[in-house]
C-alpha cells in the first residue's frame, strides 16, 4: 500500500467516520453543557459509564434501540447529579466534574465485574449491523466508505444539524445560549436560570453516554477496562477547538477521527522504522496543537464556570 | 432554596461535617455490597483490619501513602491557585524517569547525598514536565485542564517507548522494566522487615514545609491571593503569570518526587505499572484534604487504608476491589457537598 493509496481507500473513509461517530456525540453533549455555562468535566467517567450500561443491556437481553435509551438515562442521572452540585450548590465545576467522572468510572467497573464476576476473555453480543441502504450501498467506492455504517453513526451525524437548529433557532436554545452568556439577563426575562442550566447538562450528559455506548454497540461488540481511553478529554479538546459551535464541532471531530485512522495506517507502512508509540501519541499532541492554533480566536461563553444565584447582583 | 454564607462558622461544624461525609459515603457503599450478599459490617471488618489491623497491615498502607501524600500535595498547591494541573500522573513518570536514567550507575554518590539529589532531579523533571502547558497557559491562555490530562497519555507511551527500547533492562528477561536504582539510591526501610521506606518521612516533611511556605511567606500569599481573587491580586501588584509559573513548577516539583519515592523505594526499578493511578488518585486526596497540606497527610493515608484494605477485603469476602474507588468517589464527592454547608446555609422559601 501506498501512502496516496491510503487516501484513496475506502477503508481509511469509512474508519475515520467510525472514530468520529462517539466523539461527535461527546462533543456535542459537552458543547450544550458549556454553551449553558457548565463545564462537564465527568464526561470521561460518564462516557465509561454509557459504554458499560449499553453494552449491558444488550447482554442481559435488551434491544439495541433499549440499550442505547438506557445509557442515556444512566448518563442523564450523571448530569443531574453535576447540575444539583454545580448548578444549584455552586460548587466548583472543574471539582465536581472530577468527581464525577471518578464515581461514574468506578462505578461502571464495579457493576460490570459485580454482574459478570468470572470472566476473563469479555463476552461478546451482538452489535449495530451496517445498514444496507438500498442503491447507495451498492456504489463502488462510496458505497464501501460512507454508506456501510450502523444507524448509530448516522444518528450522530444527524444530531449536529438538530443540534444547530435547535440552538439558533428556537426560544429554548436561545434561553440556553443566554444562560451561558448573560444569565441576569435571563432571569430578569423571567426565565429560571438554573433549570435551564439543569436541563442543559442532563441532556449533554445523555449524549456523553450515548457516544460511550456507541463503543461498545456499535463499534466493538464487548466492554473491555479503560476503553474510553480519553476519549471523554478529547471531546473537551474538541469544543474548544469548534469555539463552541457545533458546526466546527463536526469539522473538527472528522479532522481528527482522520488522523487517528491514518496513525493506524501509517503505522503499518513504516514498518517498524518509527516506535509504534510515537503514532499513537500524535491523537493527543494534535489535539493540544489544535488548541494552542485556535487559542488567539477563543470565544468562550462569558458565563461558563460562573455559578449564578438567583437574586446576585453584578 | 436559596444558599447563604453564615455569619461565624463554628470549628466543630469544620471537624465534624467531613467525618459525617465519610460515613455517609460508607453508608451509600454499604447498599452495593448488600447487593453482592456479603455481610456488611464484617466486609468493613476486613477492610478495617486490612488497612491497619496489623504491624504489617499499617505498614503497607503508610507505603501506598506515600506517593499520595506527595500527589494530593501537588494538586493541593494548585487548585489553590486555580491552576488546574491534572497531570500529576505524567509528572510522576516524568520524575521516576529522571531516577532510572541518574540513578542507575550514571551518577554514583554516598547515599546521604545520592538520596537527596534523587529527589531533587525528580522534582526538576516533575516540573518540566508542566513547563509546556504552563507556558502555554501563561500566554496563549490554553485551558491547562485539557494540556495535562492529554499529556499524562502521551508521557505514558513515551516512557513506554523507552522500556522497550533504550532504557530497557537487557537483564530482565523480556519484561519491559528499567535497570534497577544503585544501592546507594535505595530508600532505607523505615519500619524493619516491611516495604515502608523514607520516604514517608520526607513525605510528611514536604507536606509541612508546604503548610509553612502557603501560611507563612509571601509565595503563598500570593499563590492564595492569585486563587481567590486574580483581579484584585494583579491590582494589588502580583504577576499572576509569576505566580502560576512557581504554582506549576512546585506541583509538578511534588508530583516527579512521587515518581522517586516509588522507583528508588517501593518498587526499585521503573515499570509501566509504577503507578496504578496515584497521580489521579492525588486529586481525590487534595480534594477530601479541602486543599489543607497538613489535611493531605491524613487523607492520603485515609485513601491508602481504603485501597490497601479493600485489597485483604476481596480476598476474603467475594466483592470486587473496584468498591475502593467507588469509596473514595462517593467520599469526595460528600465531603465537597458537606464543606458547602460548613460555610453556607439553605433557606428553603
Amino acid at each position: 500500500m501506498d501512502w496516496v493509496e491510503l487516501f484513496i481507500s475506502a477503508g481509511f473513509w469509512a474508519a475515520t467516520l467510525r472514530i468520529a461517530a462517539p466523539l461527535i456525540f461527546g462533543t456535542i453533549g459537552e458543547l450544550i453543557c458549556e454553551r449553558a455555562g457548565v463545564l462537564n468535566l465527568g464526561i470521561e467517567g460518564i462516557m465509561t459509564m454509557g459504554a458499560m450500561a449499553g453494552w449491558m443491556w444488550v447482554f442481559q437481553g435488551g434491544s439495541l434501540w433499549g440499550a442505547v435509551l438506557f445509557a442515556a438515562m444512566v448518563g442523564g442521572m450523571f448530569g443531574l447529579l453535576h447540575a444539583i452540585l454545580t448548578v444549584h450548590l455552586g460548587l466548583s465545576q472543574h471539582v465536581s466534574g472530577i468527581g464525577i467522572t471518578l464515581l461514574a468510572s468506578s462505578l461502571s467497573y464495579f457493576l460490570f465485574r459485580m454482574l459478570l464476576p468470572n470472566t476473563t476473555t469479555p463476552p461478546k453480543i451482538t452489535s449495530f449491523q451496517p445498514l444496507d441502504i438500498p442503491f447507495l450501498s451498492d456504489l463502488r467506492f462510496f458505497g464501501e466508505a460512507f454508506f456501510s455504517h450502523t444507524a448509530l453513526t448516522y444518528l450522530a451525524l444527524a444530531i449536529i444539524p438538530i443540534a444547530i437548529y435547535l440552538l439558533y433557532r428556537t426560544p429554548i436554545g436561545l434561553a440556553t445560549r443566554m444562560a451561558g452568556e448573560n444569565p441576569v439577563a435571563l432571569e430578569a426575562q423571567g426565565i429560571n436560570v438554573l433549570m435551564i442550566r439543569t436541563g442543559a447538562v442532563i441532556v449533554g450528559s445523555a449524549m456523553m453516554a450515548i457516544g460511550g455506548a456507541y463503543i461498545t454497540i456499535s463499534a466493538f461488540d464487548a466492554f473491555f477496562f479503560d476503553m474510553i481511553n480519553g476519549r471523554g478529554w478529547i471531546c473537551i479538546a474538541l469544543v474548544i477547538f469548534a469555539s463552541w459551535k457545533p458546526g466546527r464541532a463536526l469539522f473538527g471531530a472528522l479532522l481528527f477521527a482522520g488522523l487517528d485512522a491514518f496513525q493506524v495506517r501509517a503505522q503499518q507502512l513504516a514498518g517498524g522504522d518509527i516506535p509504534y508509540q510515537f503514532f499513537l501519541m500524535l491523537p493527543y499532541l494534535l489535539s493540544i496543537g489544535a488548541m494552542i492554533i485556535i487559542s488567539k480566536r477563543m470565544q468562550y461563553p462569558q458565563a461558563l464556570l460562573v455559578p449564578f444565584r438567583r437574586g446576585d447582583r453584578i | 432554596m436559596q444558599i447563604e454564607p453564615r455569619e461565624n462558622i463554628s470549628p466543630w461544624r469544620v471537624i465534624f461535617a467531613p467525618i459525617a461525609a465519610i460515613i455517609i459515603a460508607f453508608i451509600l457503599c454499604a447498599f452495593l455490597i448488600a447487593w453482592t450478599g456479603e455481610p456488611i459490617l464484617e466486609s468493613y471488618g476486613y477492610l478495617f483490619k486490612g488497612a491497619f489491623g496489623s504491624r504489617f497491615a499499617l505498614s503497607e498502607t503508610l507505603n501506598r501513602a506515600t506517593p499520595l501524600i506527595f500527589t494530593g500535595l501537588a494538586a493541593a498547591v494548585a487548585f489553590r491557585a486555580k491552576f488546574w494541573n491534572i497531570g500529576a500522573e505524567g509528572q510522576l513518570y516524568f520524575g521516576a524517569l529522571a531516577a532510572t536514567i541518574l540513578g542507575t550507575g550514571a551518577i554514583t554518590l554516598p547515599p546521604l547525598l545520592m538520596i537527596p539529589f534523587l529527589f531533587v532531579a525528580g522534582a526538576v523533571a516533575g516540573g518540566l514536565a508542566l513547563l509546556g502547558p504552563v507556558f502555554l497557559k501563561t500566554t496563549l491562555k490554553v485551558d491547562e485542564v485539557v494540556t495535562t490530562l492529554l499529556l499524562n497519555f502521551v508521557i505514558l507511551l513515551f516512557v513506554n517507548f523507552l522500556l522497550e527500547g533504550p532504557l530497557k533492562d537487557p537483564m530482565s528477561l523480556g519484561w519491559p522494566q528499567a535497570a534497577s536504582i544503585i544501592d546507594e539510591g535505595v530508600l532505607p526501610e523505615l519500619m524493619a522487615r516491611t516495604r515502608l521506606h523514607i520516604g514517608f518521612a520526607i513525605a510528611l516533611g514536604a507536606s509541612i514545609f508546604i503548610w509553612a511556605l502557603m501560611r507563612y511567606t509571601i509565595w503563598g500569599y500570593e499563590i492564595r491571593a492569585v486563587g481567590a481573587n486574580p483581579n484584585a491580586a494583579k491590582f494589588s501588584g502580583i504577576s499572576i503569570n509569576k505566580t502560576v509559573f512557581l504554582v506549576a513548577m512546585l506541583s509538578g516539583g511534588l508530583a516527579g518526587m512521587a515518581g522517586i519515592t516509588e522507583t528508588a523505594g517501593t518498587k526499585g526499578y521503573l515499570t509501566l505499572d509504577l503507578s496504578p493511578g496515584f497521580g489521579y488518585s492525588g486529586i481525590a486526596v487534595a480534594m477530601l484534604a479541602n486543599l489543607n497540606p497538613l489535611g493531605v497527610v491524613i487523607s492520603a493515608v485515609f485513601l491508602a487504608g481504603i485501597y490497601v484494605g479493600a485489597d485483604s477485603m476481596s480476598r476474603a469476602v467475594n466483592i470486587p476491589t473496584y468498591i475502593a474507588d467507588v469509596l473514595v468517589a462517593l467520599s469526595v464527592l460528600s465531603v465537597l457537598v458537606s464543606l458547602l454547608f460548613v460555610q453556607f446555609r439553605v433557606r428553603w422559601r
